[in-house]
């Protein structure tokens, strides 16, 4: 019994050691930034007004105007956020959440560019007669300091104007080099605040960037924050990386890369900027996916012309198969408490997606529209999957787990691999053009109405939105 | 590990069985399929490819390093099987070589999907191979998706051309 134990733990330690993958095609890492720690701020006289309501549909919303005056600052002092001091950052942290609220549809903020700017004292007593004759009905305030040690102290105050009412308010400390995530928090706490939704700016965005003619593509490694600040190239080109996944934590990355030759899963290390194989073998794997505790990775993996899904501890060690098909069953999004699997399976004759318990078990179909089911992604809510309707072109629809109430949300030529906002309302997918095979990411809304380009450096594809960040 | 492997094997290789007595290829576009005469081993040319070199394969078979597949298909249909056969005596010819058969998919499957179809038809065509004699040690399989199309048209006939499975030379 011991023997065997030793010879199980060792096969085991085998199957753990990580082999070191040769890292010909990766930049230089980019390492993570520091923490966002919030801090109380002060603000008038305390007593926060009630909740608007979730929301239902934008056009109750479109009109809601927002003013977004430039931030205040104790004292202008020089920045390393800012070359001219922490007043100009001042200016730029109220594009930054002018931007924001402005890109979804369901506010109408106004910028810093063309309002006046409150000194630091009005931050927390605004002058309400100044406002209230401009037309909007909410007022966003908020002050980054620079503290001694160089940290950057920044409030946000979000006020009711016809009220004459503070809403809400919040503070972070950030390194000067984080200072659009105090922006971004600060959007999260307006847009929560006023729609009764998660938020999602404070989040980032693995994608492929792509360059290049059709035949002969380069396809790199790609991040960037929600809005598309903060971009970096993680890959050089010389191998083609695909399907990226941000881990829960954001240490990691998932992604497909035929750096040695064959289309094999990589986990790359963010900090360190190492990277090695999901599974030390000689199949090729594709379509990696996370758990949602970040402690398990999904790979599909073809042996012999069967593709079957896979499980594996991120740790390394003995992978579980959990489909056995014949055919090709491949990709897999878990539900949010971890419990279920959706995936595709083409063994029915064609496409469609399926849902199975995380242990493989009671695999049964859920689609049976006509065309076909690709790229299932779970909704961080759990209500809704969305994935690629294919039938004629590519769409990217929405149903429940239960594979009911199938709406289309788009109508690109091949709209293809959504991907979920952290809070569930906003969906990105890539949009490829006929033809030219030009591809870009857009993003779409759950009514399918507010669908806006999403701006990159190059083409892009394959994105992937990780979660709110710590 | 063995018996899922096992399995898989079993299953993999009924669903090419199955997949072989399916369908005639009624309107397979592109490969105008010659069935080249063997080429005589000739030690003579002192001008022209070397053997180990992708030029002399073509050289040798003509169109037959590529078959193609209908939509969302894996099987061998008559058509690939003559292109195979000519594979196969030149392998048969030149023991020494060894080669990289490489699966792709026309731009109408989702990305992740045509990894999995690529891989699938390499592999058709590689167990045609192998079952024609050539051992299975001479071939490396690899699936480009849709990531590697050589005709760049959105139509048709450019889709039909992407959908293959191609033998190159290693050396």
């Amino acid at each position: 019994m011991t023997k065997l134990t030793i010879l199980l733990t060792s096969l085991a330690a085998l199957m753990t050691v990580p082999a070191l993958a040769q890292n010909q095609d990766l930049g230089a890492p980019v390492g993570e930034g520091g923490p966002v720690e919030s801090v109380s701020v002060l603000g008038g006289d305390d007593d926060d007004g009630p909740l608007r309501g979730t929301v239902t549909d934008e056009s109750d919303w479109r009109d809601l105007g927002i003013a977004i005056p430039a931030f205040a600052t104790d004292r202008d002092q020089p920045t390393p956020a800012n070359a001219s001091g922490t007043a100009a950052l001042g200016s730029e942290i109220a594009r930054v959440i002018t931007a924001n609220l402005q890109n979804n549809g369901l506010f109408k903020p106004t910028g810093p560019d063309s309002l006046p700017k409150p000194s630091f004292a009005q931050i927390r007593a605004p002058s309400w007669g100044s406002w209230s004759g401009r037309g909007a009905e909410m007022l966003v305030h908020g002050f980054a300091n620079a503290r001694p040690d160089g940290k950057l102290v920044v409030g946000c105050y979000l006020y009711d104007v016809a009220l004459q009412d503070e809403l809400i308010r919040e503070g972070w400390e950030v390194r000067p080099a984080d200072w659009r995530r105090a922006a971004h928090k600060c959007s999260d706490l307006i847009y929560a605040r006023l729609t009764g939704e998660n938020p999602f700016f404070d989040s980032r965005i693995a994608y492929i960037a792509e360059t290049g003619p059709k035949d002969n593509r380069v396809k790199r490694l790609a991040v960037m924050d929600s809005d598309g600040a903060n971009h970096r190239f993680l890959t050089l080109g010389s191998a083609t990386a695909l399907t990226p996944r941000y881990s829960p934590d954001y240490s990691k990355i998932l992604y497909l890369s035929y750096v040695d030759g064959n289309p094999r899963i990589y986990v790359y290390d963010i900090g360190s900027g190492k990277q090695t194989l999901v599974t030390e073998n000689q199949n090729p794997t594709i379509a990696p996916r996370w758990s949602p505790d970040g402690r398990f990775i999904l790979y599909s993996q073809a042996v012999a012309g069967n593709t079957d899904i896979y499980r594996v501890p991120v740790t390394g060690g003995r992978s579980t198969r959990l489909t056995t098909a014949p055919g090709i069953d491949i990709g897999g999004s878990y539900s949010p408490d971890g419990s279920k699997i959706v995936f595709e399976s083409d063994r029915s004759g064609t496409q469609q997606c399926y849902v199975m318990d995380a242990d493989g078990t009671n695999q049964r179909r859920i689609t049976f529209f006509g065309g076909r089911c690709a790229t299932p992604e779970w909704s961080p809510r759990g209500d809704q999957i969305a994935f690629t309707r294919i039938g004629g072109g590519f769409n990217v629809a929405v149903m429940t787990p239960s594979g009911r109430n199938l709406r289309v949300l788009t109508s690109g030529w091949q709209d293809e691999a959504p991907t979920w906002a952290p809070n569930g309302r906003i969906i990105q997918f890539f949009r490829t053009t006929r033809n030219s095979g030009r591809s870009a990411l857009w993003q779409v809304d759950l009514t399918g109405r507010n669908e806006r380009r999403l701006p990159t450096p190059v083409d892009a594809s394959d994105p992937a939105w990780g979660p709110i960040r710590p | 590990m063995n018996k899922p492997f096992a399995t898989v094997i079993l299953l993999a290789s009924a669903s090419t069985m199955a997949a072989c007595s399916k369908e005639p290829p009624e309107e397979l576009p592109p490969p105008p399929v010659d069935t080249v005469p063997t080429p005589a081993p000739t030690a003579t040319a002192p001008s022209g490819p070397t053997v180990g070199t992708q030029q002399h394969f073509q050289q040798a078979v003509g169109g037959s390093t590529i078959i193609y597949f209908d939509t969302d298909q894996f099987n061998i249909d008559s058509a690939d099987a003559a292109a195979l056969q000519a594979q196969a005596q030149y392998f048969a010819q030149y023991p020494q070589l060894t080669f990289t058969v490489e699966g792709h998919a026309d731009e109408r499957g989702t990305r992740e999907y045509n990894l999995a179809l690529g891989e699938r038809r390499a592999t058709s065509a590689k167990n045609y191979l192998v079952s024609l004699g050539v051992t299975s040690d001479r071939i490396r399989i690899v699936s480009y998706g849709k990531e590697r199309p050589v005709a760049l048209a959105s139509n048709e006939a450019a889709w039909a051309e992407n959908r293959r499975a191609a033998s190159v030379i290693i050396n």
